[in-house]
């Protein structure tokens, strides 16, 4: 961590590799995030659930700085978020997202999704940026449909190409923004099977999800968001098992009912 | 419970023959349709004849003919044989014709070339190559210079005319089109005011008006002794009327596409020229192709109001060719020949346009 960071925040964990403090965004007159704090340690898998409109793909989406935010303070890997583009850039090329809808860019075949930032934003060749996508196809399992355009793809396909994609600039933490919301149910699974195995590689990240299959399996930690506020952030057995605010225990048996 | 086979894929069934099963879709599908279809199909009875006997039957199609020896029954084709250099080239000097034929063939070498590599790697760089360089090669030959004999604008005319008009229309407007689209588009107040009052501003104000402005009004600002070549003078001003149709045409485009692309751009860091050119761009404009081309097709046909600045566009000349008192009265030959020339070309654009947007498909095939 850099001498800067130390002086702004004062004394702290030494592995944070985002910091969140008293994050308040609102659109328009509605105060979608209040007063939000939070650190991630590096390494650390998060998930974040809550019911819809409680601000969790908000918060997640300030991380990269999707979304801009009106007061508090976010430092991701040393660098503090602001409107100075330099440090955005620098932001986003450490923190890759993979979407809900996937957001493939459709006029490129799938080699070309992937190589894209590789080549534009981080100097590569176009060799080694085929390589590299090539290499990461084979890794989410759809090496054979390189040359292929994402409309051609299924859903399920198509976000293991965005995770692909994500990964493709080694970033150092990954946003997921509900990544299996808008697929069939019989497509969830690919999805999150490569996803637990992005976890155990130790590569940072933030999931909002509804699986709390998946969040059981990986998550270091779980925080449940409603109304913008984080209500409850526990670990995986307390937080399903000993749930103790009146809001968690709602969304967790209309969640689990299912 | 009940557990049932799968079943066998069968063709469907076909008791009529195609024909006759379009047939009862198109025509006679409702007692309204079976009436529109005779009343179509007499409409033909009635015109087709006396057309086809015209133009065919009933014509003279020996090109040595003269007005007299033609006959008054059917199209005397002789006038427009006799009249065909004219209509091409305008006035343009005999002895240098070729410097125009020059003009045209490259541009059809370069367009069956463009199409024998268009899936080569190069193709991209091939064509914006081509969009840079024709345009001074054409000039060169047309206008003259580098040994050259200089040929004035003035000389210039008919179909020769038509096409250098709309080309450079064409090809100037549309990435100034794609510039104030992205403008009206732009966070920048100053950069989205400026595009707004231009496109408004022209899209207000009909071509002719335009036109007179850039013959009459332009030359105003300048010295007397000054002199601002007319076509010149029609070219910038058909330029920027054609700029504010296109820039409407593709902001359409831009707005298609869905936020997420602009989210997806940002995330893995682009910078915005980035994110335009590489992302948003290509889809807006593959989208807009359909317009795009509707809207060459407006100018192309525009292009005849030249005419009103004292221009010889192909429609100029033909009429005037009607008004030689050798070919008295052949004024339906002429436009005739001219609306099949301009529908060839503006049905050819049409189809390029079908085949463009089944090139750039990337949907499931």
């Amino acid at each position: 961590m850099s001498e800067l960071i130390n002086k702004d925040i004062g004394e702290k964990d030494c592995c944070d590799i985002i910091e969140i403090n008293s994050l308040n965004k609102w659109y328009g007159d509605f105060h979608a995030l209040k007063d939000i704090d939070l650190k991630v340690k590096e390494g650390e898998i998060i998930v974040v659930c809550g019911p819809s409109g409680s601000g969790k793909s908000t918060l997640i989406r300030c991380v990269n700085f999707l979304e801009k935010f009106q007061e508090g303070q976010i430092i991701v890997d040393g660098v503090e978020l602001s409107d100075d583009v330099k440090k955005i850039r620098q932001v986003r090329s450490e923190v890759s997202m993979v979407f809900q809808h996937f957001n493939l860019f459709p006029h490129l075949n799938i080699v070309d999704n992937l190589s894209l930032a590789p080549i534009w934003v981080h100097n590569e060749t176009k060799q080694e940026a085929r390589a590299k996508a090539l290499k990461l196809l084979d890794r989410v399992g759809i090496k054979d449909q390189a040359e292929k355009y994402p409309n051609q793809l299924s859903g399920g396909q198509q976000q293991r190409v965005a995770i692909a994609r994500a990964l493709c600039t080694s970033p150092k933490i990954m946003l997921f923004d509900e990544p299996t919301s808008a697929l069939d149910p019989e497509m969830i699974s690919e999805v999150l099977d490569v996803m637990v195995e992005l976890a155990k590689e130790g590569i940072t990240m933030i999931c909002v999800t509804h699986e709390m299959g998946f969040a059981k399996k990986v998550a270091d930690r779980i925080i449940f968001m409603d109304e913008g506020q984080i209500v409850e952030e526990n670990k995986p057995d307390p937080f399903f098992s000993n749930p103790e605010s009146d809001r968690l225990k709602l969304f967790l048996d209309q969640i689990l009912s299912q | 419970m009940a557990i049932y086979s799968l079943k066998e894929t069968k063709l469907p069934p076909q008791s009529q023959t195609k024909a006759i099963l379009w047939l009862k879709d198109n025509l006679f599908s409702s007692v309204s349709n079976v009436a529109l279809t005779f009343i179509a199909l007499y409409l033909i009875y009635l015109l087709l004849p006396p057309i086809l006997n015209w133009t065919i039957f009933n014509a003279n199609f020996d090109l040595t003919a003269d007005n007299q020896s033609c006959g008054r029954e059917g199209a005397c084709w002789a006038f427009i044989g006799s009249n065909l250099k004219m209509f091409i080239y305008g006035f343009y000097p005999q002895e240098e014709l070729w410097r125009v034929n020059t003009m045209f063939g490259i541009i059809v070498a370069l367009m069956v070339f463009g199409s024998l590599i268009k899936k080569s790697q190069y193709w991209a760089r091939y064509i914006i190559g081509s969009f840079l360089i024709y345009p001074i090669v054409a000039f060169i030959l047309l206008h003259g210079g580098l040994g050259l004999e200089v040929v004035e604008t003035d000389k210039w005319g008919g179909l020769t005319l038509t096409v250098v008009v709309a080309a450079v229309g064409i090809v100037a407007s549309f990435p100034l089109g794609i510039l104030f689209a992205l403008g009206r588009q732009s966070k920048m107040r100053i950069v989205k005011f400026i595009s707004v009052v231009y496109i408004e501003f022209v899209r207000g104000v009909p071509l002719i008006t335009i036109l007179f402005m850039a013959s009459v009004v332009l030359p105003l600002f300048f010295s007397a002794g000054m002199d601002f070549d007319k076509l010149l003078r029609a070219l910038i001003g058909i330029t920027l009327f054609q700029t504010a149709y296109i820039a409407e045409v593709i902001r359409g485009g831009l707005q298609a596409i869905p936020k997420g692309q602009y989210e997806a751009a940002d995330a893995v860091g682009l910078n915005f020229i980035q994110k335009t050119v590489l992302v948003i761009l290509p889809q807006a404009l593959k989208i807009s192709i359909p317009n795009i081309v509707g809207s060459f097709i407006a100018l192309f046909k525009d292009t005849t109001l030249v005419l009103i600045i004292g221009l010889f566009d192909m429609l100029a000349i033909v009429g005037a060719a009607t008004s030689n008192s050798a070919w008295l009265g052949r004024t339906t030959e002429g436009y005739v020949f001219v609306a099949m020339v301009i529908w060839v070309i503006l049905y050819s654009m049409s189809r390029y346009s079908k085949r463009l947007e089944v090139r750039f498909s990337t949907e499931h095939k």
